[in-house]
């Protein structure tokens, strides 16, 4: 039991599936339900982390970096997403006064 | 000497120089100037032949060996491997200098001819890819560039005819020759096929070997496979049944007659049979029915050209009596005779063309020559050039025309004596046609308006320059091939000799010396001048003494001068067999069949999208949660489907 896989393991891996799946359906919900840009985008972050930790604790338990290293960059890559997808959302408040999804029904035929 | 490299070069300069004319002028038509238009145009022509007379030279210094040339590989696919190669040898060196000194001289003459045209500079970009194409045709070192040069003189000959394009009888004559070539180059195509599928290439070098040792003499193979290459011959060089399209291809500018309606494209079909003249050897059947039809041809052609009335179309009958005469020449196996009379043809066709050229310029376009006559003293050098290559053409010693003429009536002779006889009323009608042509135009009184009397004037310079040169070629050009009975030994026929090596070598039968005596040699010639002659006589008499000029249009003619006049009907047969089912079938087609599968099926398809897409582009809503919604759904599905063996 040494190291930070060791301190992974000693929680069994079912645990960690119940909790991302639990992780990743708030996100989904949070997504569909809610109308306001930054809770969606919150929730859409949630997901990503859910995804995230259950690479990690496969890692862990396979004894395999490749996950791990995986999952920093999908850290990157997700700050970088983060920096624009705020962008967007400001844009939008800056056009409409408001953070409203529904609203933003314009990109129809 | 010239090493190999050196005739690489050479051998692609010499295309290439009209290929570059034809793309500055062809580009450029708009902005250059009449003045250099012509100029390019005519030292293209003018280089090539300095080229070719350099080769011809360098080929003499060489021992006379054929000379191949690679450029690059052309198509390979599976076993055919074609490359893109120039075969130098006789037959080559000969039309080189056909086309490109002719062709030159008619550059010359068309930049007198052309100078109020519009189309100028198109007109040389025309004539450049025109040598080109043709160039290629003969230089090529198989049959598939022979096929190139082949399609790319057909569809020069199409522009040129159609030149004067808003003129519809004259894009519909364009047409008819192209449509008429086709059908005469789906022949040569077959014929090609054929022997890559018999033999398993297409180059000459390989070709004709295999042919001799694969062939027996006159096996089916064999005679298909010529046959099918003298349709596409029948198409290019005029003979019947595909001969209707030359005579309306005068519908082009005159120098277009002169250079390819005259002297060199359709003389494509005689280079073609001359080329393979180790598988027509190998085929006796096929050379019978190349003799007929030549002689048939030739005899038709002759008599439609004794009532014809427009200066053109007289000379344009001419030119394909005389193929059909250069066909005869092939169908006894005579190929240097036919060759040496391809030569002197061009020389003094090329001249009466260009003469006729000279009247209608100096007569305002008119072509008719019922308003003509007297002619001779405003046009005294066209008068002259044309007396003599009219000579030349009658077969009249000692100019061009008499020797080769003689020579294929010689070898046809040995053949059969009934053939000949044919042949020789055949050429006293030609002498017929063209003193009556001669007479009406240049003698007696002029019949044209006053207009046009004012308007008579000698061509310029570079018209009448072209018109000596020719004539001086058609006065002598008969000595390089002179008779072994005048003491000449026929320098042409031993310089092309080799040629026939192999043809020789499969059927020496058909290749013995002449076995006739001195006597009868003389025999024969007295007999062909003095047909000739007596023609001239009748003609001077009926026309100069009895002044007889053609009647004019509308009055009645006599049953079978009605049948001449209209030269047999054969255009409006064809109407009547071909052209007419086919509009019927098309008339068809288009009320029925594009109503019922072309509306029906594509509109319909197109119908059934516009509708379906009117009923599933209400889903795109806008609305964001939506697209989540049905996103999420998605994932959930896909993941469904592939974990369903956990699931069940």
């Amino acid at each position: 039991m040494d190291g930070i896989p060791g301190v992974i393991q000693t929680i069994p891996l079912n645990y960690y599936i119940f909790f991302s799946t639990a992780l990743f359906v708030i996100g989904i919900v949070g997504v569909m339900v809610r109308r306001n840009a930054l809770i969606i985008f919150m929730s859409v972050e949630l997901m990503l982390n859910a995804v995230n930790l259950l690479l990690t604790a496969f890692s862990a338990y396979r004894s395999d970096p490749a996950g791990q290293v995986f999952v920093f960059f999908i850290m990157a890559v997700a700050a970088a997403e983060v920096s624009v997808g705020l962008a967007i959302i400001v844009m939008i408040y800056r056009n409409n006064r408001s953070v409203d999804v529904g609203i933003l029904n314009r990109l129809k035929w | 000497m010239v090493d190999s490299s050196q005739y690489a070069l050479l051998c692609a300069l010499i295309p290439l120089i009209p290929l570059i004319g034809f793309a500055i002028n062809g580009l450029g038509f708009r902005r250059i100037s009449k003045g250099l238009a012509g100029a390019i145009g005519s030292l293209a022509a003018i280089l090539s032949f300095g080229l070719s007379l350099y080769l011809f030279n360098a080929f003499l210094d060489n021992g006379s060996n054929p000379i191949r040339v690679e450029l690059f590989n052309w198509i390979g696919v599976g076993t055919l491997q074609i490359p893109f190669a120039f075969l130098i040898d006789q037959l080559s060196l000969i039309m080189l200098l056909i086309i490109t000194g002719v062709g030159s001289l008619i550059h010359i003459y068309s930049i007198g001819y052309m100078k109020h045209d519009e189309g100028f500079g198109k007109f040389f970009a025309f004539l450049n890819l025109f040598l080109f194409s043709m160039l290629l045709l003969v230089m090529g070192s198989n049959y598939p560039m022979m096929f190139i040069g082949w399609e790319g003189v057909g569809l020069c000959s199409y522009l040129l005819i159609g030149f004067w394009n808003k003129n519809t009888n004259y894009n519909n004559a364009a047409r008819k020759a192209f449509i008429m070539n086709r059908i005469g180059d789906l022949g040569f195509l077959l014929g090609i096929f054929l022997i890559f599928f018999t033999l398993g290439s297409v180059e000459y070098t390989e070709v004709f070997p295999k042919a001799a040792d694969t062939f027996a003499v006159d096996e089916t193979t064999v005679i298909a496979i010529t046959l099918l290459l003298f349709v596409g011959a029948m198409g290019k060089s005029a003979q019947i049944p595909l001969y209707t399209w030359l005579p309306d291809a005068m519908a082009g500018p005159t120098p277009v007659s002169a250079l390819i309606h005259a002297a060199t494209m359709v003389t494509a079909g005689i280079y073609m049979v001359v080329r393979s003249n180790v598988l027509y050897t190998l085929a006796p059947t096929t050379l019978a029915v190349v003799a007929v039809i030549g002689l048939a041809t030739a005899l038709l052609a002759a008599t439609i050209g004794i009532l014809q009335n427009d200066i053109k179309k007289v000379l344009a009958y001419s030119t394909v009596s005389q193929l059909g005469y250069m066909f005869l020449g092939l169908g006894v196996a005579a190929y240097s005779s036919a060759m040496f009379h391809v030569m002197t043809h061009a020389f003094f066709k090329a001249l009466l063309f260009l003469g006729a050229g000279s009247v209608i310029h100096a007569m305002s376009d008119e072509q008719d020559i019922r308003k003509m006559g007297g002619l001779r003293k405003y046009l005294p050098v066209t008068f002259v050039t044309f007396l003599i290559a009219t000579i030349a053409i009658s077969g009249i010693p000692p100019f061009a025309g008499f020797f080769s003429k003689d020579e294929i009536l010689m070898h046809v002779f040995e053949h059969s004596p009934l053939m000949w006889g044919l042949a020789v009323i055949g050429s006293m009608m030609t002498s017929f046609y063209m003193f009556r042509l001669l007479f009406l135009t240049f003698f007696g009184t002029f019949r044209g308006t006053k207009e046009q009397h004012h308007h008579l004037h000698e061509s310029p310079a570079t018209m009448t320059l072209p018109l000596i040169v020719l004539a001086v070629l058609s006065a002598v050009g008969g000595f390089i091939g002179l008779p072994q009975l005048f003491g000449g030994g026929n320098r042409l026929g031993t310089f092309m000799n080799p040629l026939f090596d192999l043809s020789r070598q499969v059927r020496p039968e058909s290749f013995n010396e002449t076995h006739l005596s001195h006597a009868t040699e003389y025999l024969l010639m007295g007999v062909s001048t003095g047909a000739a002659l007596l023609a001239l006589v009748v003609a001077l008499v009926m026309y100069v003494s009895r002044k007889a000029v053609p009647v004019s249009e509308g009055t009645r003619l006599s049953p079978v001068q009605n049948l001449v006049y209209n030269k047999y009907y054969v255009d409006e047969l064809y109407n009547a067999i071909i052209v007419k089912p086919l509009m019927v079938i098309g008339d068809f087609l288009y009320s029925v069949f594009e109503f019922l599968v072309i509306d029906l099926i594509v509109n319909g398809v197109g119908k059934a999208v516009k509708a379906l897409s009117g009923v599933f582009r209400r889903f795109q809503s806008g609305a964001i949660g939506f697209y989540i919604f049905a996103m999420v759904i998605g994932i959930v599905v896909i993941l469904l489907l592939n974990l369903r063996s956990f699931i069940l």
